[in-house]
């Protein structure tokens, strides 16, 4: 196959114009979805005119932020920690297998009672449900290190810190980064349905609100807002992503 | 890594001593202590209705988890097979994986209406992406030599699926149907959350608005005990297939 990037467009093409066609036809009712054209002018309009828009999607992209640094630094430091104390990690291998088992949204009402409905509890959220992935890529990507490179760091005599910045950090990275984007997708994911099962602000309250309103414009705008900026931010990544494994593997 | 039963005994107790001191600094208001929880959920599991509510969470996993499961096989096996739809299809289908699927709760109740419907079909979709990826990956990760041996020995198709296809995917599909079997559960719970009038979900949200700590985290420890209770099961079944293939 030559061309698969081609080929996707046009399988995306395909499938937005049929929905249009469907749309516009009436086989879907204008209550159960809009047009494409329509959400993407319902997306331009409320980005151009609506007083909420900034406000919301500001809280939100801070609330993901914060969730992100609060799941990516942790993650990796109990990650180090974890690894240096066999008996531990032995200890919490359940945890960490079964963790993405436990529909973690289930926490949220807990969350809500101990930090009240505020952005707190919205990064906590994100923050916990990003942070496992990052603890797991951490330990995998210490696991891969060549053990030559440990015995480097102790013929150089280096103590714990320097190993772990100057020796583990960038040996570990293509790992790591596996697991930075683990902790960004969940941070979107978890804080956005924060937002959505109850919040006092964010694009995902404000999906939630616009839903219970019957206003399919705004909502779907909304939709396909947070589509993009998931592909976006997704595609991003994973070319990153691929040029770091390309380098590290190039040698 | 092997584990031992004291680990688990560790590990139990460690997280008692951690939620009973959460309770010591949060107070009652926030959390009830671990003994009043357990007795909580005993008082909730006799209630009545608590058996229907129970029962209409489980139909409605149990349809989801058999549409992603069986549809993500046979899709994913599908798009697997051939390497020109692998390439084209697989970034879509891990593009759809990443989105928050709760920004498509609204569109799942506009198109299924309120009802058990719409959670089978919000459970399915959560659970449909993982099956089909892990199945796509595991023929993508067949070793060459393995399929030239089948045509050296000109074996015919049946045998061939049998002898080397299956044993060969099976691992990563068995960690595919784990994990959608567990995005499976989390996306039916979530789908009871909101517009539900049935279902451990809805009685979830209920004491959330009634602000019953109680009931929340009792129902809380419920969910987490199933799901985890679950996952291991499956898990135990899934180092038991990956040892085999070594």
């Amino acid at each position: 196959m030559r061309h698969p990037a081609l080929w996707r467009l046009g399988i995306t093409a395909a499938v937005v114009l049929a929905l249009e066609g469907l749309c516009r036809s009436g086989v879907i009712s204008a209550f159960t979805m809009i047009a494409p054209s329509q959400m993407v002018v319902a997306l331009a309009g409320m980005i151009l005119h609506a007083d909420w828009f900034w406000a919301d999607a500001r809280y939100t992209f801070e609330n993901v932020g914060a969730a992100i640094v609060l799941s990516a630094v942790p993650g990796f430091v109990l990650g180090l920690v974890i690894h240096a104390l066999p008996r531990l990690r032995r200890v919490l291998n359940p945890v960490l297998l079964s963790y993405y088992s436990v529909p973690t949204f289930v926490f949220y009402p807990l969350l809500i009672v101990i930090f009240g409905i505020n952005q707190l509890s919205l990064i906590v959220m994100g923050a916990m449900f990003g942070v496992v992935a990052m603890i797991s890529s951490t330990l995998t990507a210490i696991d891969r290190i060549p053990t030559v490179y440990g015995k480097v760091a102790r013929v150089l005599r280096m103590d714990r810190s320097a190993t772990a910045l100057r020796i583990v950090l960038p040996a570990a990275t293509p790992h790591l980064f596996t697991g930075l984007k683990l902790a960004v997708a969940y941070s979107v994911i978890g804080v956005i349905a924060g937002e959505f099962i109850l919040a006092t602000a964010g694009l995902g309250r404000r999906l939630s609100l616009s839903f219970n309103e019957f206003d399919n414009a705004t909502m779907y705008g909304l939709i396909v807002l947070i589509f993009i900026v998931v592909a976006v931010i997704n595609s991003g990544l994973q070319r990153w992503e691929a040029r770091i494994y390309r380098r590290w593997y190039r040698s | 890594m092997k584990q031992r039963w004291s680990d688990y005994l560790i590990l139990v107790l460690a997280l008692t001593v951690l939620w009973q001191l959460a309770y010591q600094l949060a107070g009652p208001d926030a959390i009830t202590p671990p003994l009043q929880t357990v007795e909580r959920l005993g008082q909730l599991v006799r209630q009545e209705g608590f058996w229907e509510h129970a029962r209409a969470t489980g139909l409605a996993f149990a349809c989801a988890a058999v549409l992603a499961l069986v549809g993500g096989l046979v899709i994913g096996t599908a798009i697997g097979s051939s390497s020109a739809a692998r390439e084209i299809l697989s970034p879509i289908l891990e593009t759809l994986y990443s989105i928050p699927k709760i920004v498509l709760y609204p569109v799942i109740l506009l198109i299924f209406g309120l009802g058990i419907s719409a959670k089978i079909a919000f459970g399915a979709i959560h659970g449909f992406f993982p099956v089909a990826l892990f199945a796509i990956g595991a023929i993508r990760n067949i070793r060459p030599v393995l399929l030239r041996t089948g045509r050296v020995l000109r074996l015919p198709r049946l045998s061939l699926a049998r002898h080397i296809l299956v044993p060969a995917t099976l691992p990563e599909i068995v960690t595919g149907l784990r994990i959608g079997f567990s995005t499976t559960l989390l996306g039916t719970l979530i789908g009871e959350l909101f517009a539900s009038s049935q279902g451990l979900g809805f009685m979830l949200v209920r004491a959330m608005d009634n602000h019953n700590v109680p009931d929340i985290m009792a129902l809380t420890l419920l969910l987490f005990l199933i799901a985890t209770g679950a996952n291991s099961v499956i898990l135990a079944i899934e180092h038991r297939v990956h040892a085999h293939g070594r």
